[in-house]
């Protein structure tokens, strides 16, 4: 079977070949010619394509529009890039899928929660204010040293380890991830590996000094922050209820500069309340940001502020928005970086990272303060996915097993989705919370997805032209 | 190619003999951390 998504946005006619990954940009002629090829055959071969039959079915249907000579013209356009593998690639991917789920994998990657602890109140916090439905806590230097040890001894061959700090919010705890990093880097050079350290922060407790350990430590900083001052306070108050965006965004602008507004993203979560999270984004940019991302929020379907499937239209028209202005002010030398519309389209992951999806539950774990180890941070508090701790390792091995098979072939909603190697199966979390198991796909966040993947392939056919 | 520009060269096909090291980020989804996707990734081998 082979999948070709075609698509028109902001005046560029895309075609997708998913199983080559090749994207081209293409006339109108030849947009109309391959949708009717599709049609009349989806598994079309450069021989069926020379066929009489098919050049007279598109004399029959486009004959009206385009001369014999234009048809022939496209026609051969697509002939040959079927012969270079570049269109109508079939799916050969399937039976690799049984080496992926069997592969064995290493830690590669852990997440901890330095702290189950928060000194905001977050509405629509997924971790409850910090608490992962449990009780406050910090986490101790030794439970963190544990983990870095169960990382390295678990990693393989892996030299690029990732440390992630996180919470609650890691700087109420900062003497640990200092403590922590310290040793990591020790660690490092006896056993030849690297680690790459990252902080999520809501940046009430950021200062001078953390900011310059950050700068020297941190590869990347997420700096938690959902836009203009009413959209962000109305979301992030503190427990007082008065808003955080007045204290937090010098600091965030100050960090920002000293890293050069490189590694680092500031960071919202879109909500209900802001489904026009464009305005949000070049909120960010007026402020002088260069790095941006927003999450859509996720949450029960009985919390006012979750989205909806009657808020998609308005946020695809966002995300299109976003994508025209974008294109605009790079042209202009004013550009930004919006972190889902990143897409390397030549050097990409490779096949089997695109089989094998976010590494949750296998190449990446979560730890809570106390030690216990979870598929990720969206599971912590979850016993039914406690897999283990940091003194005896991983317990439950079948848990890892269940998530090493999760992939675009285990899920049927993956199965004729374009977005299927840009997405990976998109987060099990939401998988599980919304339909009871990790084998599926939550729907909203595939429609948002797909439009994602569609913007980031336009931008790159508008600034190919530069 | 008259009526058709191609934005890239590489295909996933390649892919995989040469893939597979496995020493790229790891990617995420989640709707409170900045998702890394897989889809907005580049490939880390060599580096």
């Amino acid at each position: 079977m082979t999948l070709i998504h075609q698509y028109q946005n902001n005046g560029y006619n895309i075609v997708l070949d998913v199983y080559s990954g090749a994207v081209h940009v293409v006339d109108d002629l030849c947009y109309d010619v391959i949708g009717q090829l599709k049609e009349q055959n989806e598994n079309h071969t450069a021989e069926t394509l020379k066929s009489p039959e098919t050049f007279g079915m598109l004399q029959r249907t486009l004959g009206a529009k385009y001369s014999e000579e234009d048809l022939r013209d496209a026609l051969d356009d697509v002939t040959e890039l079927t012969e270079n593998g570049r269109l109508f690639v079939p799916d050969t991917y399937e039976p690799l899928i049984g080496i992926v789920k069997q592969r064995k994998t290493v830690v590669k990657a852990m997440c901890l929660h330095i702290a189950h602890d928060c000194n905001l109140a977050c509405r629509y916090c997924f971790a409850e204010e910090g608490e992962y439905h449990g009780r406050r806590a910090l986490m101790s230097f030794e439970v963190g040293k544990k983990a870095l040890d169960f990382l390295i001894a678990n990693s393989g061959s892996r030299r690029n380890l990732e440390v992630d700090f996180f919470g609650g919010e890691p700087l109420m705890n900062w003497q640990v991830v200092k403590d922590l990093v310290a040793y990591g880097r020790e660690q490092e050079k006896l056993h030849d590996k690297h680690f790459r350290f990252t902080v999520t922060t809501n940046g009430v407790l950021l200062n001078d000094e953390i900011q310059e350990f950050v700068n020297k430590e941190m590869d990347n900083v997420v700096l938690s922050l959902d836009g203009r001052k009413e959209i962000n306070d109305r979301m992030r108050p503190f427990r007082n209820g008065r808003g955080s965006y007045d204290l937090i965004v010098p600091k965030f602008q100050k960090l920002a500069d000293s890293r050069n507004q490189e590694r680092y993203y500031v960071r919202g979560t879109f909500t209900r309340n802001n489904l026009d999270f464009s305005n949000d984004i070049l909120h960010f940019a007026d402020l002088g940001f260069k790095q941006m991302s927003i999450e859509p929020v996720v949450g029960d379907e009985s919390d006012p502020y979750a989205i909806r499937e009657e808020d998609l239209p308005k946020i695809f028209e966002e995300y299109d928005r976003l994508a025209q202005i974008m294109i605009e002010r790079e042209k202009e030398g004013k550009g930004f970086n919006f972190f889902h519309f990143m897409i390397d389209l030549e050097g990409g992951p490779c096949i089997s990272k695109r089989l094998s999806g976010c590494g949750s539950g296998t190449e990446y774990l979560s730890v809570t303060p106390w030690g216990d180890l979870y598929p990720c941070h969206q599971f912590v508090g979850q016993e039914e996915f406690l897999m283990g701790n940091v003194d005896e390792g991983i317990t439950r091995p079948e848990i890892a097993d269940e998530f090493r098979g999760c992939s675009v072939y285990s899920k049927e909603k993956c199965k004729a989705c374009f977005a299927k190697f840009y997405c990976s199966g998109g987060c099990m979390a939401n998988a599980y919370n919304f339909h009871g198991t990790i084998h599926d796909a939550y729907d909203i966040g595939c429609e948002m997805q797909r439009k994602r993947v569609e913007c980031a392939i336009m931008m790159k056919a508008a600034l190919a032209e530069q | 190619m008259k009526h058709v520009k191609t934005l890239n060269t590489q295909t996933l096909n390649n892919t995989w003999k040469k893939g597979g090291c496995g020493e790229c980020q790891t990617s995420c989804q989640s709707a409170c951390k900045t998702s890394c996707t897989v889809g907005n990734q580049t490939c880390e081998q060599k580096k």
